[in-house]
């Protein structure tokens, strides 16, 4: 296959299969089996180690992927904020101290799901493969972070570009021509991300808790109608 | 004034032997299943001692619980909002199954199977969770009737303020002293788990105030865990779910006690109705500590009270509550005797279980472990007792003396009582003594005597009907529901992908 046709695959066709599986997935999961809705938290069973790789992972990665929204919802806002070398120095090296936090993270998890027993016990076969999908994912995109600098600039000017023309339903792979092996890498990657998002415990993140912030501090659930003018 | 119902429930210490049997009971219909298999929904713990998981009620380790703002607002000790948040990745005061145990059963096939050798085969510990051979270091009641005293009993949080002699003497070579203390979910009035949960899976039910929680809702951010003072939440490490006591609703709603209740082999459980003010709750809550008890005694309404049928109708309160609420048992030992008590009412979370302290290790001091003689001051030996007051007042006072004083001194006079009625070595002049001394009239007594022993099921549970055909008539179809069965949770609560 030439490497057009692979492009073609992977950046015109794979980002639609996987928008829709997304989609499909994680509603059709929430409306059949909202049981299996869960963080799968496995602090109860090892509380130490637990720390120092899931606060790591989980503030690093919040931090990569707000940049990435950031870059990709208002990319000329980031050119303007990088005309100033200094204000660019400091966006790279901020985003390149994320990553490098969420690698350790990540790496801290795989080695506790690894060598604690218990941790285990509870780690699926889909869990190692998502693992596997972000070590490969975090790491490239460290990689591309450190050989192929200012991303956040050509990132304004490249891939939000390209990732706009995904959700307007024109894939305009000239942007995608030029990019070196590795940034191809780490956008495939993400849509294979996408794709076992909800089917994996990745849908703990569509669940966040929201409606706590605002709720009144008791839940009460009635079970028979109230007469009129009683609150909850 | 916004009447509620609530199924409440009272724990007569005195009676109670130490069995487990209500455990065993809540295991076996309950937590028999993988991941809740350390779960103990009711367990029963002695007393000194550090409890289930080992010292839940120590708040500054578990961060339980609500607590007052110097600006007199109610915060939840760990678990507030912006806390939740911050630490939704990593609960610092989350007990992990360390503080529990790690579940274990036995490979009880060595013992078949074992190859010939020098010494008798064994069951080997397996581990539940692991399936590995597991050396045990330590299970649920391993502090069971004091064993490994000193050791685990001195870490008992109650012992605070106790004084180096009074700590000895409670663990000295026969004169060691303790009591049982069988303990469920307190279903509180303003519980910290509700609270805390950020997916709104936990809830209090609007009609008997029975606290559960959504399996569908949960998500796993395990704040409850750390929220609940009394720990009577608990994850559930293989369906990443938290789970707790139900009150065996599936039975109340049926008119059946809990299991543990109808269990119970001392018969030291009471479960009924209390009608109380909702809308007064937040302001008893934030009570100063030496009057939390008689803040939450005041919030629970006289059901004889006009009024207060009149405004529990009004609130939707069906007559049938309202019927039970006039008999129950939890009423006359709560308001009415003020026999008793919440178990650490300064939690703040206004516990609907209450326990009437044990009285019997606290007669036995005086005159080298027999019931003492008779004196002027009738009740000295409460205040002398092998259990100081201190401790009990710890546990179910606050910190107060006051409330226990008076539950111990009216079970003596009560107990006095009848030893001139049925005995007759005490004279009535002095029963009669005692009994206004300790606020307490004969008719009283009487009562409280045949509550206390020689009480029927009927007598100790007081269920009122769920009605819950009403709630299903009011949602849906009640012809769709005509052959169905179970409690309409379909999928199977498999751990997910």
């Amino acid at each position: 296959m030439s490497s057009t046709a692979i492009d073609l695959l992977v950046f015109a066709v794979l980002p639609y299969v996987t928008l829709v599986v997304f989609f499909l997935g994680t509603v059709g999961r929430y409306w059949n089996r909202p049981f299996s809705y869960s963080s799968y938290s496995s602090q109860f069973l090892e509380n130490r180690f637990h720390f120092w790789a899931v606060v790591p992972f989980h503030y690093g990665i919040l931090t990569v992927f707000a940049g990435h929204l950031v870059a990709f919802l208002v990319p000329r806002s980031i050119l303007a904020w990088n005309a100033q070398p200094v204000r660019l120095y400091i966006l790279e090296a901020s985003g390149l101290a994320a990553g490098l936090l969420t690698l350790v993270g990540l790496v801290g998890i795989i080695l506790r799901r690894y060598s604690e027993p218990k941790v285990r016990i509870v780690t699926s076969r889909m869990d190692w493969t998502v693992y596997a999908l972000l070590l490969l994912q975090v790491t490239t995109g460290v990689l591309v972070a450190i050989f192929h600098p200012w991303g956040s600039s050509w990132f304004a000017s490249v891939a939000s570009p390209y990732l706009w023309s995904l959700f307007t339903f024109s894939p305009d792979l000239a942007f995608i021509a030029g990019m070196p092996w590795l940034v191809k890498l780490h956008i495939g990657g993400a849509f294979a991300l996408f794709a076992v998002f909800p089917y994996s415990r990745l849908v703990h993140i569509l669940v966040v808790p929201n409606p706590y912030l605002w709720r009144r501090p008791q839940v009460v659930r009635w079970y028979r109608p109230r007469p009129a003018g009683r609150g909850v | 004034m916004e009447v509620r119902s609530q199924i409440a429930m009272v724990f007569h210490l005195d009676k109670c032997i130490g069995c487990h049997t209500c455990s065993i009971a809540c295991k076996n219909i309950w937590t028999d299943r993988k991941g809740a298999e350390y779960m103990w929904w009711n367990n029963v713990e002695t007393k000194p001692g550090t409890g289930f998981p080992t010292e839940w009620e120590n708040q500054e380790k578990y961060g339980g619980g609500w607590q007052r703002t110097p600006g007199g607002d109610l915060q939840l000790k760990s678990t507030d909002k912006r806390r939740v948040v911050t630490n939704i990745f990593h609960h610092p005061h989350q007990p992990s199954m360390d503080d529990y145990y790690e579940p274990w059963t036995y490979d009880y096939q060595n013992l078949f199977n074992a190859p010939e050798g020098q010494d008798q085969p064994t069951a080997i510990p397996i581990s539940m969770v692991t399936g590995e051979y597991i050396d045990i270091k330590a299970g649920p009641n391993w502090d069971d009737d004091l064993s490994g005293s000193p050791v685990y009993a001195e870490n008992d949080p109650n012992l605070a303020g106790l004084t180096e002699q009074q700590r000895s003497q409670l663990s000295a070579i026969e004169r060691l002293v303790f009591f049982y203390f069988p303990r469920i979910c307190n279903h509180c009035l303003n519980p910290a788990c509700v609270a805390a949960c950020p997916s709104g899976a936990l809830y209090k039910r609007g009609e008997d105030g029975i606290v559960l929680l959504d399996q569908t809702r949960c998500r796993g951010w395990r704040s409850c865990i750390s929220a609940c003072p009394y720990k009577k939440v608990y994850y559930n490490w293989s369906t990443g779910k938290s789970e707790k006591c139900i009150l065996c609703f599936p039975r109340v709603e049926t008119g059946q006690a809990p299991a543990c209740f109808h269990s119970c082999v001392g018969r030291i459980r009471y479960l009924g109705v209390l009608l109380y003010d909702a809308s007064r709750l937040e302001e008893a809550a934030k009570s100063n500590p030496e009057d939390l008890v008689e803040a939450q005694r005041s919030l629970i309404l006289d059901p004889h009270d006009p009024a207060v049928i009149e405004a529990a109708r009004k609130s939707g309160v069906d007559d049938a509550v309202i019927d039970a609420a006039q008999r129950s048992p939890v009423y006359q030992f709560v308001k009415v005797w003020k026999l008793a008590l919440p178990p650490h009412i300064e939690y703040r979370t206004m516990p609907m279980l209450f326990y009437v302290p044990p009285m019997a290790p606290v007669m036995a001091q005086r005159n080298g472990g027999r019931v003492d003689g008779i004196s002027q001051d009738f009740f000295h030996d409460i205040d002398d007792a092998r259990v100081p007051m201190q401790f009990l007042a710890n546990l179910f006072g606050a910190g107060h003396e006051a409330p226990v004083r008076y539950a111990l001194r009216k079970q003596k006079a009560v107990r006095w009582y009848r030893r001139m009625l049925t005995v007759g070595d005490v004279s009535q002049e002095t029963a009669s003594r005692m009994l206004r001394e300790a606020d307490c009239s004969p008719e009283e007594a009487d009562a409280i005597y045949q509550l206390t022993s020689l009480c029927t099921v009927d007598d100790r549970y007081v269920i009122p009907p769920a009605h819950r055909e009403e709630a299903i008539a009011m949602l849906e179809d009640p012809m769709e529901h005509k052959q169905g069965a179970g409690f309409g949770f379909i999928a199977r609560p498999a751990r997910g992908e």
